[in-house]
């Protein structure tokens, strides 16, 4: 938060100083000014990079078969044709997919809102023995790979039978280490006379956690939504792993197993294109919506 | 326990501006049997969950690190055999895993400075370079990092594919053949590491520009003053105050590098010759495709130790520089 405050006071003096520098004189505004153009150009080209996959998805995924594999090649497609998409939709039962990811992602989504909340408000704002050592913990997890609980976590949901079920989807991610954080953070800021008041007139501790604190607590709380919401939407090695029947496969999972098996897909890059932009389209549109909470979550996390 | 994480913290902070004081440790005791109790009720749900989700399977991948668990295994856990410290010993015998931990570090070394390296010059550039469209670019930049690793790795092999894809396309603009990237054995790697740091340099420029941001402008406007040229600016200010950035965004990248799995998993299937095989594909093909289980575990917990060890290296190195 505190980046916010002297972004403020960057921008003012920047534009002062360049102004000046227009003048070609006063000391290294100038040099500076005479390289931005330059910068500008550098950044254009980088940028053009970062976007290239993008468009090159986006154009493929709208080409004819001939089109797709013409020498030289076609950048832009000459008859815009969603014949792709069609032959996609015949193979792959992706409104099925669809809702697999978007009822996981939800339930993985409420599920850290409220559990990582909680448990971030006990550690900012009360005082318990063993809340240090909870602390640690959970700061401990946030250093463990993933990759390290695989198997036996395998094993434990075939036992409890929860192998291609939601539950066996959602209960590992239900609480992650990363919200608690960031929750505890946000907390912290709340001034105790507030919460103080409130004891003092009888309040509960969860009438004051849920009606005073998570009200205040709402950009976190939206922050929290989008990075939980989406890294369950991009979860890859757990699905594969918990899922055996195609039926409960989520978006990922069906695309990774409709392109790699040479079977199905069959090297119709048309149709992996088109597979591809319809996982990634939405969430570039609801990125570009949401851009701030994005980047001011990873600063938030980052830096505190 | 509260000076310990207090001093784990101590590196990020150092780069923002203080922040405010952890809430409510002291000076309060009237109603502490009420928060005892209430504390342990809010953190119950989480407690359950890490328990049974991540601290038992910890725990358990060591155990059967150490037994022959197998498929038979998945349906009767119990009757696995103890086999002392076999697999390990099998492990560094295995040519196989060897050279997957050898991929893996080459994805590393090469992956996180080009990473880190291209992060920081797009965050200075943003920052300092310019003054306006900073949130076109950034948001140009970032997008990589919220797409679905998955179908970036189906464009990815499709942009690099020898006949139809993208390169290949531009190459024979210019009249050049395009190598086939993800058939060879020299370059699978190196295309795989190039698509990594396209997908993560925009974490490690929005890092950097929050820690740009918390360098206070009296110091870059002294330097100026001073006559310091823009190199000397960023090698005597920006670089020594952005450490705990530096040091942050390199052990999420080192970790995140270490157990790379989708790129290979969709791009390569680990080949050619196993040429992009790494630990953490290997661990998964060993797991569940050979329901090898107990060797798998030893896998995991090698890759573990190796992330621990680096770690805790990376904090040191970086970190007492600083003093």
């Amino acid at each position: 938060m505190s980046a916010n405050s002297s972004t403020a006071a960057v921008e003012p003096l920047k534009n002062t100083s360049g102004k000046k520098g227009d003048g070609g004189k006063k000391g290294n505004g100038g040099k500076r000014n005479v390289s931005r153009p330059l910068v500008y150009v550098l950044l254009s080209l980088g940028l053009l990079v970062m976007s290239a996959p993008f468009l090159w998805m986006g154009l493929s995924a709208f080409k004819t078969q001939s089109e797709l594999s013409a020498s030289p090649p076609v950048w832009i497609p000459t008859e815009w044709t969603l014949e792709n998409f069609r032959q996609l939709l015949d193979k792959l039962d992706l409104p099925l997919y669809f809702m697999n990811s978007v009822i996981v992602a939800v339930l993985v989504t409420v599920s850290n809102l409220i559990f990582c909340s909680m448990l971030g408000y006990a550690l900012a704002k009360l005082n318990f023995v063993g809340r240090n050592k909870i602390f640690g913990l959970v700061l401990g997890a946030l250093m463990v790979p993933g990759n390290l609980m695989l198997l036996p976590l395998f094993v434990l949901m075939s036992k409890l039978q929860l192998i291609d079920s939601y539950a066996g989807l959602v209960l590992p991610f239900a609480a992650g280490a990363f919200g608690v954080f960031l929750m505890r953070q946000f907390m912290q800021s709340i001034p105790d006379e507030l919460l103080e008041a409130a004891r003092m007139d009888g309040a509960s501790e969860w009438y004051i956690f849920w009606r005073i604190v998570m009200p205040l607590v709402k950009p976190a709380l939206a922050t929290l939504s989008i990075f939980t919401f989406l890294g369950s939407w991009n979860n890859f090695v757990w699905p594969l792993i918990a899922t055996n029947d195609p039926d409960k496969y989520t978006l990922p999972v069906a695309l990774a197993t409709f392109a790699t098996d040479p079977n199905k897909a069959g090297g119709s890059n048309g149709m992996l294109m088109a597979g591809a932009f319809l996982i990634v389209l939405p969430v570039l549109v609801v990125f570009i919506a949401l851009q701030r909470h994005f980047t001011q979550g990873i600063a938030t996390a980052g830096m505190k | 326990m509260s000076t310990t994480t207090e001093k784990a913290r101590g590196p990020r902070k150092a780069g923002a501006a203080p922040s405010p004081a952890p809430g409510g440790s002291r000076g309060r005791k009237p109603s502490m049997g009420v928060q005892n109790a209430a504390g342990w009720l809010f953190s119950t749900p989480f407690l359950v969950l890490f328990t049974v989700f991540m601290a038992f399977p910890i725990l358990a991948t060591l155990v059967m690190s150490f037994t022959d668990f197998g498929l038979r295994n998945v349906t009767r856990p119990w009757e696995a055999n103890f086999i002392g410290f076999e697999n390990y010993v099998n492990l560094f015998g295995d040519e196989k895993f060897l050279k997957s931990l050898f991929n893996t570090g080459y994805f590393v070394v090469v992956g996180v400075p080009l990473t880190i390296g291209i992060g920081l010059v797009v965050a200075v550039l943003l920052n300092n370079g310019i003054d306006r469209a900073r949130t076109f670019f950034r948001v140009g930049f970032y997008a990589p990092v919220v797409t679905t690793i998955v179908a970036v790795a189906v464009v990815w092999r499709f942009v690099l594919d020898p006949s139809d894809g993208l390169i290949a396309g531009l190459f024979s603009e210019v009249g050049w053949t395009a190598p086939d990237f993800l058939g060879s054995e020299t370059l699978a790697m190196p295309s795989l590491i190039v698509m990594a740091v396209w997908r993560n340099v925009g974490t490690v420029m929005v890092l950097f520009i929050a820690g740009l941001q918390a360098i206070p402008t009296e110091v870059r406007e002294a330097a100026k003053l001073d006559g310091a040229s823009v190199w000397q600016e960023f090698r005597g200010i920006t670089v020594p105050l952005l450490r705990p950035t530096l040091l942050y965004a390199t052990v999420i990248t080192t970790i995140g590098y270490l157990n790379v799995f989708e790129e290979p998993f969709v791009m390569t299937q680990g080949g050619p010759s196993d040429s992009t095989l790494t630990v953490s594909l290997n661990m998964y093909r060993e797991g569940f495709n050979f329901f090898h289980m107990g060797y798998a575990s030893a896998m995991a917990y090698v890759l573990f130790v190796v992330i621990m060890g680096i770690t805790v290296l990376q904090l040191r190195l970086l970190k007492d520089n600083t003093k």
